[in-house]
């Protein structure tokens, strides 16, 4: 194996193990700031005991989060230092701002939460939750606009050899951006939806009832998120018409540049990276009309790129099908269950069956990055610089070794942290119950 | 000028971060021969857990300055020091996940694994770095085109060694320093008296780093011409005497701020011993890294400045509240962890 192909597989690693634990801080942390904030506003107990019981997994996963994150800033440097040096003018900064303008605001503040339930009052101990809850999803940004550059570079100039940044404000305003942010955030809303909805749903079926208000809340929650985040994919899909044409014809295998373009209900692209090997029931016009809002709508084709800038075209189709269909699923599970809403008890069935879902939005997060990730390929920065140029000149071995590393290493903290959080989950334990009395009388 | 002060935040950051994450560390190490009893242990964990997210955010916002300042700085030091900072970042984690899932644990025998490795965890870091650092401030084989023309061997010289040495004992000092001013009692006591021997054996090592930088590096050039920077050298050998003058007065607090401004001006010292370069070539200076062949555009300098210059001192604010927050010694502030 080349050092190319131990990078990016080890890239892929650390991302997909950190966008484990990403998704879950940045809606939770909403979620208990919200419950928080329902205890201020009614002093029911059961909110007060709610934020005490998310919070607990919320803290082991936002450690797992942090840890799995810290070698990605470090990646860059390491593996691939033709990027880092050809693009770090504008790459670096982001990176530098989302450290001193976020992370260290949401790190420091989460400590403060964790110690301070006796030492703060009620309503500065949810501002803190507001804050942390701010500052990742800001956090979120600043790390969205440096991919979206990647995938639509914008904003400078190819000067000393290397792009140097020449307007910061479209950098950091780019509608590529701002459709990733609203994407990837509503996403993770959704998978912190169906996380709290599982857990509660295993908990009212052994008779504790308290946990209908989480799952009421995290209902509406993902539903609001879940309509949301499909209605944004679409349009973060017509916008990939104009902006990385090879990536959205990938996303349906479309090969020839035809008006009218059709959507195949059943297709299965040849591994070979060169055509379909069956394409079946076309809706003509439909693919167009996604694309550019319009049927008679040309759409090119990946015929009309050269081979070998083209992506994987069969995972990123794959992937972007289990995306799909797990968005559409998320609808209709949170739409049925708004309108068992007030049944919850009573439909042991669906609670039983959202226990099952809670890894699902887990696998469409991670669908998801195939997509926009594969999707780029074989761009690292896309039609400036290729991935294959990108790496650092630095010894086989040595990547093998800490690919060896990365994966034991991160399996064995996911593993320590799901079981962790499993643990707690299943619990409703007296304790909890105790301790919020003894905060109560503060 | 841009660069010459984006040189000087970039040594501010790192030596920050060696002053702040120097003491968790050093108490990671340290803990399991302090700590006799679960009581201890508890005071242990409180001691390090609200501090320690906060300060190893240090190291993030260091590591993306140099990215941001220095893209070629950022590029080459990391690929050339590619398995020291590997070892580096699974230690840091091993590190975070030991204090927190070890919390969580159930069971004696679990709960002695987990402390293991939080003290292996903490272990690697400044070790580590110490290695690193000597090696920037020695130099190391990098072409023209900065690849590395070494193995992980080249980096484990002996001035390096001493460089790790160093910089362990040091982290040592501080954390047993910090566990004496957050507790009371014989855990207090066992803590001072490891405080002492430790700064023993660091004044010895600082000593023989100092001479070595003579003989092994170029570092002293830019204090004999310009003798106005010899303050940095001095304030480092003051504040290690005073740190032992508070110790011995049982002024915890004010030996550890003592024990901090050592950290940070020993870290400044060498790297205001560096101007201009960033990373000595050893091979042939003219491949030197420099603060002006590998730091980024004016405009991105100016745009990362102005950001820094923003939030940095807000930084500092809200962690000095949390510090002042969590004041006073740990049974002061009630644990209630949900």
């Amino acid at each position: 194996m080349d050092v190319l192909l131990l990078s990016r597989v080890q890239f892929a690693v650390a991302t997909y193990f950190h966008f484990l634990f990403v998704p879950l801080t940045l809606g939770l942390s909403f979620l208990i700031a919200i419950i928080e904030t329902l205890y201020i506003r009614t002093r029911d107990e059961d909110y007060l005991a709610m934020a005490r019981f998310w919070g607990r997994l919320f803290v082991i996963n936002f450690v797992v989060g942090v840890v799995t994150g810290l070698p990605l800033e470090f990646q860059f440097g390491t593996n691939w230092t033709r990027y880092s040096a050809y693009v770090g003018d504008i790459f670096g900064p982001l990176l530098a701002i989302e450290a001193t303008a976020a992370f260290f605001l949401e790190s420091t503040f989460l400590a403060v939460w964790v110690f301070g339930w006796k030492k703060l009052s009620p309503r500065m101990h949810a501002a803190v939750m507001w804050m942390i809850a701010c500052a990742s999803t800001l956090s979120a940004l600043w790390i969205l606009i440096a991919n979206s550059w990647m995938q639509h570079p914008v904003g400078y100039v190819i000067r000393n050899g290397r792009a140097e940044i020449t307007d910061f404000l479209s950098v950091v305003t780019q509608g590529y951006a701002v459709l990733t942010f609203l994407h990837t955030v509503a996403a993770a809303y959704v998978l912190a939806g169906f996380f709290v909805m599982g857990i509660s749903a295993y908990h009212i079926l052994k008779g504790r009832n308290v946990f209908i208000k989480s799952f009421r809340l995290a209902l509406y929650f993902s539903l609001i998120f879940s309509i949301f985040v499909v209605a944004e994919g679409h349009m973060h899909g017509a916008d990939l018409a104009e902006k990385q044409p090879a990536k959205l014809a990938a996303l349906e295998s479309l090969w020839e540049t035809q008006t009218y373009a059709p959507l195949y209900l059943f297709v299965i692209p040849s591994m070979d990276n060169d055509g379909n090997l069956v394409e079946l029931v076309p809706i003509p016009g439909v693919m167009s009309l996604l694309a550019h809002h319009n049927p008679a709508a040309e759409v090119t084709g990946l015929n009309d790129f050269p081979a070998d800038e083209l992506p994987p075209v069969a995972i990123v189709f794959y992937a972007f099908r289990v995306m799909v269909m797990l968005g559409g699923l998320f609808v209709l599970l949170t739409l049925y269950g708004w309108l068992r809403r007030d049944r919850l008890a009573q439909s042991p069935r669906f609670l039983k069956l959202l226990v099952y879902t809670i890894p699902l939005p887990y696998v469409l997060c991670a669908a998801g990055w195939t997509v926009t990730e594969m999707g780029r390929q074989p761009w690292i920065v896309y039609g400036l610089m290729k991935t294959a140029d990108a790496v650092s000149p630095v010894a086989p071995h040595q990547v093998a070794f800490s690919l060896a590393a990365f994966v034991v290493v991160y399996s064995l903290v996911a593993v320590a942290g799901f079981l962790t959080m499993i643990r707690h989950a299943c619990q409703w334990p007296e304790h909890t119950a105790a301790a919020t009395e003894e905060v109560k009388r503060r | 000028m841009l660069e010459t002060a984006w040189f000087l935040i970039w040594g501010v950051l790192w030596a920050v971060y060696f002053m702040l994450d120097g003491f968790d560390l050093g108490l990671g190490v340290l803990q399991p021969f302090l700590a006799k009893d679960d009581r201890d242990r508890k005071a242990v964990y409180l001691t390090m857990g609200p501090f320690w997210d906060g300060n190893e955010v240090w190291l993030v916002a260091a590591g993306g300055i140099t990215f941001a300042a220095f893209p070629v700085l950022y590029a080459v030091m990391f690929s050339s020091f590619y398995s020291i900072l590997m070892l580096i970042l699974f230690a840091l984690i091993l590190r975070a996940v030991s204090i927190e899932l070890g919390e969580e644990a159930k069971g004696a025998v679990w709960k002695s694994v987990w402390r293991g490795c939080l003290a292996l965890g903490s272990l690697l870091p400044p070790f580590l770095f110490g290695i690193m650092f000597a090696n920037i401030f020695r130099g190391i084989p990098i072409d023209g085109s900065g690849i590395y023309h070494g193995t992980l061997v080249t980096l484990l010289n002996p001035y390096a060694l001493v460089g790790g040495l160093l910089f362990l004992l040091m982290f040592l000092l501080h954390g047993a320093l910090w566990l004496a001013v957050k507790t009371d009692g014989p855990l207090q006591g066992r803590a001072a008296r490891m405080a002492s021997r430790i700064w023993l054996a660091l004044v010895f090592t600082a000593a023989m780093f100092l001479i070595l930088c003579a003989f092994q590096t170029e570092l002293f050039a830019i204090y004999l011409d310009r003798p106005v920077l010899l303050a940095i050298p001095l304030v480092a050998v003051a504040a290690l005497l005073i740190t032992r003058i508070w110790i011995g007065r049982a002024e915890w607090f004010k030996a550890w701020w003592a024990s901090s401004a050592s950290i940070f001006s020993i870290v400044m010292f060498g790297v205001v011993g560096l101007y201009p370069l960033l990373l000595p070539s050893s091979l042939d200076n003219v491949f030197s890294l420099t603060v002006h062949n590998s730091a980024s555009s004016p405009l991105a300098l100016k745009i990362t400045l102005g950001v820094v210059l923003v939030f940095i001192p807000i930084i500092v604010t809200y962690q000095g509240w949390v510090y002042r927050f969590f004041g006073g010694k740990v049974d002061e502030w009630a644990y209630d962890k949900p």
